[in-house]
């Protein structure tokens, strides 16, 4: 997937979650949670439909690396070299 | 034939066991659901009498924040079902009340009542209350390792008048307290958030509009319900549960154990016990009258009333092993919930303290007079408070600690389960958690939300490798 791939693919789960949250405008270096209201409990959800949805696994611990959308890009591009983009799941 | 394996099995289609079951569902874990009776809601459900569908346990839904405001409970738990909250119909309250011989609080959606309610009532305490607010909007009771604290002690500490603090006690205790005459400082924070700074609504459809969004957003998503099966045993070996066996004798097999059953009905169910202080169990007496006219016809606006009948407020058992306190207690007003077309009967509910050993060992006769006469005893005790249901009604029904027993499994027909909670879900046993009322959170929103948390915790999060 591509940096602008991935960015849709993360946008389009976190338009699952929060159908209601304006994503038009997200700046890709502030973390979400500043940006928009997103809680712990939406960042399991992220990760979960990651899983669901690409077959990635992230451990506990390495949650934090998709507090923005360039940790997303950076730490999720190696684990979805490959795969396809999904949206509207 | 091998014997079924899940990712998840939860005891319970109660409020608590649906939300977890959605969560386990929604990420495609293969999950079931065992109810030990035919209808699903547990404490939380409703029958039908003489036409008429009448709800167990819900007076109300608490948590109704504003639309806009994100970070709420109810919001919160929306978002973790994919459940939209128009599909829940809810109509708000027109306003409720606390009632003392001294003084009368009102409150409604949003804070602005009971703020100016408290100023009318107790104007020498607007700072000190205005500090409590403060205090209670920014106490984070969800931080991990917080000790247990007593509100009594809390409230006494701010200088609270006794008798506002002991109003604001009835209500946070008689919805979610299991401690007698007390209430934990972190639930009284959750409690008075959801009462007073939130507000209540009730779906349209009572607690079956509820139960029917859940079941179906449960099934939507594939997760498998079975009624009618009662779980006699959990298995387990060395590593901790196994499995857990039906009363038909049926075994199911999962690594992840989710009980909603209650943390001692749970340990025994897998053979063990708990070490816990003698603590009694509250539970309660509830007659429904069904009225010719609604409440507001008698000129009785408020949707709840919390009452007591003296100012010192005692949550607890009867004194004196009495089959009911009528000491204090809690009046549901259905009909005073907003609705579409204006209700043509009316539905007054009334709640109190009952002692469930001495209705356990009533015989069949004697239970049901029992019945009729605690009805009556509640309704006259509370007419100076409410208008009496008696000379309107049409029909009457009662629910006793046995009725709660029976549909929940709690020793003691307890409503808000042990006095003990576990509020990371752990039973000391690997695999088997707790979720529901002894996990710790309270009231409809809470216990859902408890569902959610343990999902996540030990299913999701834990088991995502």
């Amino acid at each position: 997937m591509t940096r602008e791939e991935i960015i849709e693919a993360i946008k389009d789960i976190i338009h699952t979650i929060a159908p209601d949250e304006d994503l038009s405008n997200l700046n890709t270096s502030e973390r979400l949670r500043d940006q928009i209201e997103l809680d712990s409990m939406d960042f399991l959800d992220i990760v979960m439909e990651l899983r669901k949805r690409y077959g990635v696994q992230i451990p506990e611990e390495e949650y934090k690396e998709l507090a923005t959308l360039d940790g997303c890009v950076a730490y999720l591009g190696p684990k979805l070299a490959g795969k396809s983009l999904k949206v509207g799941v | 034939m091998s014997t079924p394996r899940y990712d998840a099995i939860v005891l319970g289609a109660g409020f608590s066991g649906l939300a977890a079951g959605i969560r386990l569902a929604q990420f495609d874990r293969k999950v079931v659901v065992l109810e030990r009776h035919a209808l699903v809601g547990g404490l939380n459900s409703y029958y039908k009498r003489a036409g008429r569908r009448f709800d167990t346990g819900l007076h109300a839904l608490t948590n109704v924040a504003l639309r806009s405001e994100k970070a709420t409970p109810l919001a919160r738990l929306l978002r973790q079902l994919r459940i939209d909250r128009d599909v829940l119909e809810l109509r708000e309250q027109s306003f409720s009340e606390i009632v003392f011989p001294s003084a009368r609080l009102e409150f409604g959606n949003g804070f602005t009542r009971l703020s100016e309610s408290v100023e009318r009532a107790f104007p020498a305490e607007r700072d000190r209350f205005a500090r409590l607010v403060a205090d209670v909007r920014a106490f984070d009771p969800f931080a991990p390792d917080l000790a247990d604290r007593s509100s009594r002690v809390e409230l006494r500490e701010r200088g609270l008048d006794p008798i506002l603090a002991d109003m604001l006690l009835c209500a946070a205790c008689w919805y979610g307290s299991a401690e007698v005459d007390d209430v934990d400082w972190r639930d009284f924070v959750v409690l008075f958030r959801s009462i007073f700074l939130e507000g209540f609504a009730r779906p349209a459809g009572g607690v079956k509009t509820l139960l029917d969004v859940l079941v179906k957003r449960y099934r939507e998503l594939g997760g498998e319900l079975r009624t009618k099966s009662g779980v006699q045993r959990i298995l387990r070996d060395e590593r901790g549960a196994r499995a857990v066996v039906l009363d038909d004798g049926t075994v199911l097999e999962s690594d992840c154990i989710l009980s909603s059953a209650g943390l001692a009905e749970t340990l025994a169910l897998a053979g063990g016990t708990l070490d816990e202080r003698a603590a009694p169990r509250l539970s309660f007496f509830e007659t429904s009258w069904i009225t010719r006219e609604p409440q507001r016809a008698v000129g009785h606006e408020a949707t709840i009333t919390f009452f007591s009948r003296a100012d010192r407020f005692r949550y607890g058992p009867p004194r004196s092993g009495e089959l009911v306190s009528l000491e204090n207690g809690v009046v549901c007003c259905t009909d005073n919930y907003a609705s579409d077309a204006p209700p043509d009967e009316g539905l007054l509910r009334i709640t109190v303290p009952a002692n469930p050993r001495a209705w356990f060992q009533l015989d069949e006769d004697a239970y049901v007079a029992a019945k009729a006469r605690c009805s009556d005893t509640i309704a006259a005790a509370a007419a100076a408070i409410v208008p009496d249901p008696r000379p309107r009604a049409v029909f009457t029904d009662a629910f006793t600690p046995r009725t709660i027993r029976k549909y929940t499994g709690h020793v003691d027909g307890a409503v808000y389960g042990s006095p003990a909670k576990r509020r990371d879900g752990r039973t000391g046993i690997e695999n088997l958690f707790v979720i529901g009322t002894d996990q710790g959170l309270v009231g409809i929103v809470g216990t859902m939300l408890s569902g959610v948390l343990m999902a996540n915790q030990h299913a999701l999060a834990a088991r995502s490798a």
